[in-house]
């Protein structure tokens, strides 16, 4: 991995979000602090909103159903956002949905706010909505996202089948912005964890600066799709 | 949820309120009323209908594909499989396939993501996006409200080691799709134009849509 610099790190409790702008040439490394994590999360453009992931154009470019290092995560422009440079997981998930807080109800029950403080129960929905108001947004720009860290795996019939403790303590990915990407993250649970207690896991945010993705980088290699994608990034900034 | 339980339609074209072609490379929108019952013909075969679902009274409510899917467990609709909104809620009810495998995963084409996919130069060549955001321009819908679609009569696998494939379709001619509306939806199609992979067997051919009114049986 290229030598960085840290720019700052914080944890990011069970149960929270955070909305960052993820600045060219920088990355940020998410670690699963105790197993099991699930971490969503989704991209934006943020010079352009309306430019966001596109779940689709990254899972057919790359010919994959799940993501993991020399991946790229792909704008509907036909841009990569950002690159997969570190993961020790080995499987993230594009293809489940998120909570909101009428699963969360019915799943685990109601924790208000009035009797748990802020241990109460959210959900990635909420989370999601309340990250993208503070930039203006709304329900009609929340579109697809990615479970980092959890595993859904689909046989020949078609059918999604949860993979429990895909992650293990102390595993972490990194993401490198190709993008000046508005990332917006949360922690809460995957709906298709069959666990029947809420137990949102934590993890470890570290931002880094790294050096930009040379001609032999391996996101750029990995197949010729990103390699066309890094040239349309490039030309962006052109 | 088997996709090889093919169920036709109870349903006589002679009666349908609302019968039309879109040829290939053509957007259209539509709105289906609660009750309605609406059928998408692959007349040629193998060709697919990129489809958008919307609640006709509010934009802001749409077909979520992962809901979808998270729902009824499986990445395939058919037969009985319900179409929810991004706010959890039923668009459409699919009530008869003869086809029996319509993908949720392989998004419509665009002109940037075919120069990812095939090469820079093939910006020039006509794509989905630009059919849907033609169609919504004319309710005065735009880009920000395009989300993930329905590609009806198209074969997309996954498999259990995480690939995600293209593969030729399953679908021939005269296969057709149903599905009834649960609200009043406003339904975005692309009869798609794509002539650089299998999903329309290198020749984009016309679909035939139909309408039959909720007090028809």
């Amino acid at each position: 991995m290229a030598p960085d610099t840290l720019l700052f790190e914080e944890e990011l409790r069970g149960g929270a979000s955070f909305a960052h702008v993820l600045k060219r040439g920088t990355a940020l490394t998410i670690t699963d602090l105790a197993g099991g994590a699930n971490v969503p999360a989704t991209f934006f453009n943020f010079e352009l909103f309306v430019e966001r992931y596109n779940m689709p154009d990254t899972l057919k470019a790359q010919h994959t159903a799940h993501l993991t290092r020399g991946h790229c995560i792909y704008s509907d422009m036909g841009r990569v956002l950002c690159s997969i440079i570190e993961d020790s997981v080995g499987w993230h998930d594009p293809i489940g949905a998120h909570s909101t807080a009428e699963t969360v109800q019915a799943k685990y029950g109601t924790h208000s706010y009035q009797d748990f403080r802020n241990d109460w129960y959210t959900s990635t929905r909420e989370n999601f909505l309340r990250e993208l108001a503070r930039f203006g947004m709304d329900r009609r720009d929340l579109q697809a996202h990615i479970n980092f860290f959890s595993k859904v795996q689909v046989n020949s019939e078609g059918k999604m089948q949860f993979i429990p403790l895909n992650s293990k303590a102390g595993d972490s990915v990194t993401l490198r912005a190709e993008m000046n990407t508005l990332i917006v993250i949360d922690t809460n649970p995957h709906p298709l964890d069959p666990s029947a207690e809420y137990k949102p896991k934590s993890v470890h945010l570290r931002f880094h600066r790294v050096h930009p993705p040379g001609p032999d980088d391996l996101c750029r290699n990995s197949c010729p799709e990103n390699t066309r994608g890094f040239i349309n990034s490039e030309r962006y900034f052109l | 949820m088997s996709d090889h339980i093919l169920v036709e339609s109870k349903f006589d074209p002679a009666t349908a309120i609302y019968d039309s072609v879109l040829p290939a490379g053509e957007g259209w929108i539509h709105e289906v009323k609660k009750g309605q019952t609406f059928r998408i013909v692959d007349l040629g075969g193998n060709q697919a209908a990129d489809t958008l679902f919307y609640n006709a009274r509010d934009f802001s409510e749409r077909y979520s594909a992962l809901d979808t899917i998270n729902a009824q467990g499986g990445i395939y609709l058919t037969t009985g499989s319900r179409l929810l909104s991004n706010l959890g809620n039923e668009l459409v009810v699919i009530t008869a396939d003869t086809c029996g495998r319509h993908d949720t995963l392989g998004g419509a084409c665009a002109a940037e993501s075919n120069q990812v996919r095939y090469s820079i130069d093939k910006r020039y060549m006509h794509s989905c996006r630009d059919s849907f955001t033609a169609a919504l321009a004319t309710w005065g819908v735009s880009k920000r409200d395009m989300t993930s679609n329905v590609n009806f009569f198209m074969n997309v696998p996954v498999t259990p080691e995480g690939k995600l494939t293209f593969e030729d379709g399953i679908s021939e001619a005269g296969k057709y799709v149903e599905m009834t509306a649960i609200i009043d939806v406003a339904v975005v199609i692309s009869n798609c134009p794509q002539l650089n992979n299998p999903c329309n067997a290198y020749n984009p051919t016309p679909v035939r849509l139909l309408v039959w009114g909720a007090d028809v049986s």
